[in-house]
């Protein structure tokens, strides 16, 4: 029983142009154990003034996935096929000169940790500034101008005074705003955002995401949200691709996934949320854990973990497949249903 | 900015006290020069006028007492060979070895931050693993056997160059290109190492995602980060630049203060060692407050802290 | 001059991708692969033979301590015989018997039988003065990293004060003082060493200090000893062997300089550095003299330099599996069947 429900207020229009597309992606990890898949047949969309979530648990390959649509890898990760269409253009068979021209003008991307990720030793203003200064070309003067205006748009006081201050200066809140304010600094097309608030308290958190929904809407980018935080996907995005194990498992409109989930996983997930649970009854919870990566059986991913698993499920890993709604009330311009199990039918009441 | 200057030059003024003191006391355990510089069949009582005209038979407290008096006077004596004013033969001989050491460190951290740069860029390929033999090569090699090796072929063998002397720039070549070579190398693998730690940090991947391209990345945002390692073990070296030179300047006969402390050793000359002792220690003093300040400039944590926003 | 050498960081791996150890082992399904071998990492010994260059260099620090050993008993009293009728042969001459292979000199003394014995002298100094100054340095920068306050500052400033004074004219003066015996040598080489371990040790030890587990060994009452014996001293190891096999070259090295400038080993013992110096008259005419010494002290740091190179990465935990990666070409992906192929 799904306990999470949507914010009213989530579009799923299908007619919001495709800003981020990416099909069959797969990412290769080399460890000392040998090399392994880390990102497995990935595929999702991302509209234009729309939020697609990421959800999955640590290490199910999520931020490995953003990492590679952002040309960040690790020297020992390697994409090793799939495209990934940024209004059309696949950014995979791209040089990583070419792909340059397109980080920080069309694509921005929002990282986890702010503190390690600011440079330390130069002013918030000079990191602020630099996006403008490799691709527009200007002087530091005025690229500090336009770091001051950033300043401003994402909420920082005083940017005229802070703007030459260091980044261990600032608290975490306002840091987080900096980091931002870089990702949004040349307007992308499409903002990546690793687990924001992850590091926030909860209060701040709620800042966060808001700024981030307001940018949005300002210039109507594409944002995909990394997190492992139902709430926050309940709160704050439209469409969700659901991953685990480096394979996405269900996709769909945030509200019509959460109210009935077409796969074990992702309705294991809701049953976890404690919200509704009394005192004194056990909490729900996935038995097990995600298998290590050089370990992830063949046949379906989750295979040890799910309570319908037959031996269809061990033979054969489950496509990605449309779900037919039973109720045909969802409109004819929402996006698309799927999921990756051989008993999703089975799971719709 | 000034009160930390201040902090910095009263601790380091200890070691340097400590340093005078100390050689003070080294040089008055080499024995009574007087044996050194009176002829064999001197009498007893030539040896005790010696000594007394010298001062060496006071106290050795009223020794040390004189001796910092003139310290602070900036007198350290005659030299018992020459007559001349020891600080004046220290400061004579000091530029020779001031001259050495800088062009060989600036060049050193010149060649090192491009070697070291190159090689960091691509780790374990090809640069890297070449640069990283020739800079361990070079950081092994000791710099007598080089020199030698040096003179023996191009001063010996080829005629090239001289095997002595300050004449000319070709005498420069081989005791700099000696003496540069152990900083050298030491200092690629601390480059390439602090450029490698630095180039994987996190805040390399967010100048990435704004687009930035190779060569911004290691000027404007790794090397800055790496020159804070790179600047200690400078530092470290320029004081072990001081043993190199005490080596070149006696097979070249570079009229350096390295050979000018050999010298007044073996001949128990006092006042001389004690002056070009305590000008090396000033120098050196005067380079890790340098360093600091160096330090202070490139890392905006080290300062003394601004209110926390 | 307060910040110390650049030390290995305890960070973990930068890639937040490397596969995180499953709390509860998953149920083995009946499509498993072959695989449990790949599951073991390999050890110290097997991660040293995958690195061509390492293994090299510790072949050679082999055969020099070998060397040092056996050598002068293999080599009898062919380092002292003088034997005129061979006087300053050149080497790689077989004509002249394998003894004389690197030449003569001046006696008719083989150079060869002579660096032998100089090994010996030269791993005899070096060797005691490494570890003197290794663990004086270093039980005493533990202990004034741990216990922070005056004790660290005390002792940085007498590291200070050691550091700032170069180290040959300090081993000159006081060799001169004292006699230069070899004990007299090691001890005031192993002095100016200690400096370093003791930097780098209370750096380690006090950066130690702030974390959890040693304020959770305090919470339980474990004395100061126990705490540095038991947590502080394992983790600060690995970096002060490392900086111990460097430091092996740099005193070598150092006693070199020494013998070279008359103030170390004295004839008619020999070393490296004094072949060198007592070639050096000879240059134009008995090259190899001067040379042979130099080539071997030359190869002998190399090695200890490499390895030490090899000793960081392989003893930091943190940055061990950089060792133990598949090369880039050699793919060996461990399969995952999926019967119908991928989309």
């Amino acid at each position: 029983m799904s306990t999470v429900t949507a914010a009213e207020t989530t579009t799923t229009d299908r007619s919001l142009p495709v800003v981020l597309k990416v099909e069959g992606l797969n990412v290769d990890l080399r460890t000392p154990r040998g090399t392994v898949r880390a990102v497995d047949n990935v595929g999702f969309e991302a509209r234009a003034g729309q939020t697609l979530a990421l959800l999955g648990e640590s290490g199910c390959g999520k931020s490995m996935t953003a990492k590679a649509v952002a040309g960040l890898l690790d020297p020992i990760a390697d994409v090793d096929g799939g495209e990934i269409l940024l209004n059309g253009t696949d950014l995979a068979r791209l040089s990583p000169k070419q792909r340059r021209k397109f980080a920080g003008p069309e694509l921005g991307i929002v990282f986890q940790d702010a503190l390690t990720v600011l440079n330390p030793v130069y002013p918030v203003g000079t990191q602020l500034g630099e996006a403008f200064r490799i691709h527009h070309g200007l002087s530091a003067k005025q690229a500090k101008e336009k770091a001051v205006d950033l300043m401003r748009r994402v909420g920082i006081p005083e940017p005229e005074a802070r703007v030459n201050a260091y980044p261990h200066q600032f608290s975490g809140g306002m840091r987080q705003r900096i980091l931002i304010a870089m990702a949004v600094a040349l307007n992308p097309k499409l903002l990546i955002a690793d687990e924001p608030t992850t590091a926030l308290d909860v209060t701040v958190q709620a800042q966060i995401m808001a700024l981030l929904k307001s940018l949005r809407e300002e210039s109507d980018m594409a944002v995909v949200l990394i997190t492992h935080d139902l709430a926050v996907v309940a709160e704050e995005a439209d469409t969700v691709a659901v991953m685990y194990a480096g394979n996405v498992v269900e996709t769909g409109p945030v509200a019509d996934v959460f109210a009935g989930p077409r796969h074990p996983y992702t309705k294991g997930l809701l049953e976890s949320v404690p919200v509704n649970a009394e005192r004194g009854a056990e909490l729900n919870s996935i038995p097990g854990s995600p298998p290590e990566l050089h370990k992830i059986p063949s046949g379906c991913v989750y295979q040890d973990r799910c309570p319908l698993v037959q031996e269809i499920c061990r033979a054969e890993r489950p496509k990605l497949l449309p779900v037919v709604p039973k109720a045909p009330a969802a409109a004819d311009g929402a996006t698309p249903r799927a999921a990756a199990c051989h008993f999703s039918e089975e799971l719709d009441k | 900015m000034l009160t930390y200057l201040r902090k910095r030059i009263l601790s380091s003024a200890l070691p340097l006290v400590v340093v005078i003191v100390g050689v003070f006391a080294l040089a008055r355990l080499t024995g009574n020069p007087a044996t050194l510089y009176l002829p064999l069949n001197a009498t007893e009582q030539m040896r005790a006028d010696f000594t007394a005209r010298m001062g060496l038979d006071q106290p050795l407290l009223v020794q040390m007492a004189d001796y910092f008096g003139g310290v602070l006077k900036l007198d350290f004596g005659e030299s018992l060979r020459t007559g001349e004013s020891a600080a004046a033969m220290a400061l004579r001989a000091f530029p020779a070895t001031l001259q050495l050491a800088a062009t060989t460190m600036v060049l050193a951290i010149i060649l090192a931050v491009i070697v070291g740069c190159w090689a960091a860029l691509k780790p374990n390929g090809v640069a890297d693993r070449i640069s990283s033999f020739v800079s361990m090569a070079a950081a092994s090699i000791p710099d007598f056997w080089l020199a030698i090796v040096g003179i023996w072929i191009f001063a010996i063998t080829l005629g090239w160059l001289p095997t002595s002397g300050v004449n000319g720039s070709e005498a420069w070549v081989l005791p700099i290109a000696t003496l540069l070579l152990r900083p050298f190398g030491v200092l690629v693998q601390i480059v390439r190492g602090a450029m490698v730690s630095a180039l994987s940090e996190p805040y390399i991947k967010l100048a990435r995602s704004k687009g930035a391209g190779d060569v911004r990345i290691v000027t404007h945002h790794a090397l800055r980060n790496a020159a804070a390692p790179a600047l200690t073990v400078a530092g470290d070296l320029t004081v072990g630049l001081v043993n190199g030179a005490v080596v070149v300047e006696t097979i070249f006969g570079w009229p350096g203060i390295g050979k000018l402390m050999i010298d007044s050793i073996l001949q128990r000359d006092f006042a001389v060692l004690q002056a070009a002792v305590l000008l090396t220690a000033v120098a050196i003093f005067v380079l890790n407050i340098l360093i600091d300040l160096g330090y202070a400039l490139l890392d905006a944590r080290v300062r003394p802290a601004t209110v926390k926003a | 001059m307060a910040t110390p050498l650049v030390q290995p960081g305890h960070q973990p791996p930068t890639s937040d991708a490397l596969p995180e150890p499953a709390a509860v082992p998953p149920l083995e399904p009946p499509a498993a692969e072959a695989a449990e071998a790949a599951d073991k990492r390999p050890g110290l010994f097997r991660l040293l033979l995958r690195d061509k260059f390492a293994t090299a260099a510790a072949a050679v620090l082999l055969l020099v301590g070998l060397t040092a050993v056996f050598g002068p008993a293999l080599m009898g009293d062919l380092a002292t015989k003088q034997n005129l009728l061979f006087a300053n042969k050149a080497p790689f001459n077989p004509a002249n018997g394998w003894e004389y292979f690197l030449g003569s000199d001046s006696l008719g003394r083989s150079v060869l039988a002579r660096l032998v014995i100089a090994t010996r002298t030269t791993v005899a100094v070096a060797l005691p003065a490494v570890a003197i100054a290794l663990v004086v340095g270093s039980l005493w920068g533990v202990w004034a990293g741990y216990h922070r306050g005056w004790r660290e500052t005390v002792s940085m400033r007498v590291a200070d004060v050691i550091m700032s004074f170069p180290s040959l004219l300090l081993a000159v003066v006081v060799l001169y003082v004292f006699n230069p015996s070899i004990a007299n040598i090691v001890l005031i080489l192993a002095l100016t060493r200690i400096p370093i371990y003791l930097r780098t040790a209370r750096a380690e030890s006090a950066e130690l200090q702030s974390r959890t587990f040693v304020d959770a060994a305090r919470t339980f009452g474990a004395k100061p000893n126990a705490i540095i014996g038991r947590h502080v001293v394992p983790i600060v190891l690995p970096t002060l062997l490392t900086l111990a096999t460097l430091e092996f070259c740099y005193v070598m090295l150092a006693e070199s300089s020494l013998s070279f400038l008359g103030i170390g080993i004295q004839p008619p013992d020999v070393s490296w550095g004094l072949m060198v110096s007592q070639g050096r008259q000879y240059l134009q005419t008995a090259w190899w003299l001067s040379i042979f010494p130099g080539l071997a002290i030359v190869v002998t740091t190399i090695a200890a330099n490499m390895l030490a190179a090899w000793l960081r990465i392989a003893t930091d935990p943190a940055q061990r599996w950089r060792l133990a990666l598949p090369r880039k070409r050699l793919i060996a992906r461990i399969p995952a069947k999926t019967v119908e192929g991928d989309k």
